[in-house]
């Protein structure tokens, strides 16, 4: 019997993503939810380097960083609901905008929503002119991955389901249906996909913690 | 297969680009080298890589395909008839191979770049935090050959060209990285035997006058 347990925090999109690929094979696992001011001595010896979530625990064995633990999720468990396509020049790409995605639009989305005044208008420069580029990636597309979802709507899934909280806190909306009709429509069909549905957070207790961390920060 | 099928658009100095040529040279695809001029970039680099303009851009059969690390599983997965392979064939070793790859890519190029930017105590700060990271790569490699496993591959591949950056460091930083990762320093050795890395890797001098002129120029 298979043992999979996820080291991570209900709110962490990073997290989320492991949840949904592990959601999405059907593969049996547990959920270690931690404080990150109080990290356990279990998730330091599983990820002694980075010390950071999620870390995928497999048969005792740990890996780490999101995106490797996706490729890593779907070349062990290849059978069911292949996430990365076959050809090589299309998992490049994918692999391109994953980390496009995490280096560039993730924070400066979470950046812009977290700023104040003149900080936070640069910064929402930045966000929508990212946002351009992937709503140029979905002419003609019906997910990031293609026909199908697969590696790359996930690894952008965070846009489809934190949006909405972070712009709530933000006090503005960045998504909005005339300027990005590509992605709210992305946005609607990637919710529907029921391993997604079954785990959307409550958007309430989202907000409130992006609140909190917004006004915590003191900018 | 035709030259001009491969195209790779790089900077003989780029420690980026050094992976790609590494990878092409370890599977023996021929392939035609068009140096760039960072301050006048070629119409086909910025057709190719329009989000970030950068270097190196490997073009194969007229399809681009952007940032080192994906450009050498790129390789390794179009030419996986050709050995060696530089992943391992086990989902996990192969996590550990991308994981190490990824630290590389956080943690070894800003920091190094710190201690050649800064002075004083900031550049102290800087060497430690460098050191620190170094040492853990040596950790890692403890008793094995290659920083994932037996054989040399993607994680080698990603940290091998950063290697002549030592010559750098240890002159402008007052640092003696070989005596203080004496293992590191063991697998340069070691990736250094093989033709790929020797032929694909800039010269570790003219990389230190290049850092002389650039520090010249801001007037360091």
């Amino acid at each position: 019997m298979e043992k999979v347990k996820l080291f991570g925090t209900w709110s962490s999109p990073f997290v989320k993503r492991i949840v949904w690929a592990l959601n999405l094979k059907n593969i049996e696992h547990e959920v270690i939810y931690e404080d990150l001011a109080n990290k356990s001595p279990e998730l330091l010896k599983y990820n002694p380097i980075h010390k950071k979530v999620p870390v995928l625990v497999h048969n005792e064995i740990s890996i780490c960083e999101s995106l490797v633990i996706l490729q890593y999720i779907d070349e062990t468990w290849k059978n069911t609901c292949p996430l990365l396509p076959k050809d090589p020049l299309d998992r490049a790409k994918e692999r391109f905008w994953a980390r496009f995605g995490d280096e560039e639009v993730l924070p400066s989305f979470f950046g812009y929503v977290m700023k104040k005044g003149k900080d936070q208008e640069e910064a929402k420069e930045t966000t929508l002119a990212h946002l351009k580029r992937i709503e140029q990636l979905l002419s003609e597309k019906k997910f990031l991955s293609g026909e199908s979802f697969g590696f790359l709507d996930i690894a952008f899934g965070w846009l489809a389901e934190y949006s909405h909280p972070l712009e709530v806190v933000a006090g503005l909306k960045l998504l909005d249906e005339d300027s990005f009709p590509n992605l709210c429509a992305w946005k609607d069909r990637f919710l529907e996909i029921p391993a997604i549905k079954e785990s959307w957070p409550d958007q309430e207790t989202l907000i409130a913690k992006f609140q909190e961390s917004k006004d915590g920060s003191g900018k | 297969m035709a030259d001009s099928d491969v195209i790779l658009l790089d900077l003989w100095i780029s420690v980026f680009g050094a992976r790609v040529r590494i990878a092409l040279a370890e599977k023996g695809v021929k392939y035609e080298y068009r140096e760039e001029k960072l301050d006048d970039k070629s119409p086909l680099l910025l057709e190719m890589n329009p989000v970030h303009k950068k270097i190196p851009v490997l073009i194969h059969h007229g399809k681009p395909v952007c940032e080192s690390n994906i450009i050498v599983q790129y390789i390794d997965e179009t030419w996986h008839a050709n050995s060696p392979p530089l992943l391992p064939s086990d989902p996990y070793l192969r996590a550990q191979a991308r994981f190490w790859a990824d630290f590389v890519d956080k943690k070894i190029y800003e920091g190094a770049k710190k201690i050649w930017t800064t002075k004083g105590e900031e550049q102290e700060a800087a060497k430690k935090e460098f050191m620190d990271v170094l040492k853990v790569l040596e950790g890692q490699l403890g008793e094995k050959p290659y920083l994932v496993g037996e054989s040399f591959g993607f994680a080698d591949i990603a940290m091998i060209p950063f290697c002549i950056w030592f010559y750098t460091l240890n002159k402008i930083g007052n640092m003696n990285i070989e005596k203080e990762c004496p293992k590191l320093a063991a697998w340069v050795k070691r990736c250094m035997e093989r033709e790929s890395v020797t032929k694909s890797l800039p010269d570790a001098h003219k990389f230190y006058e290049l850092v002389l002129e650039m520090q010249k120029k801001k007037g360091q």
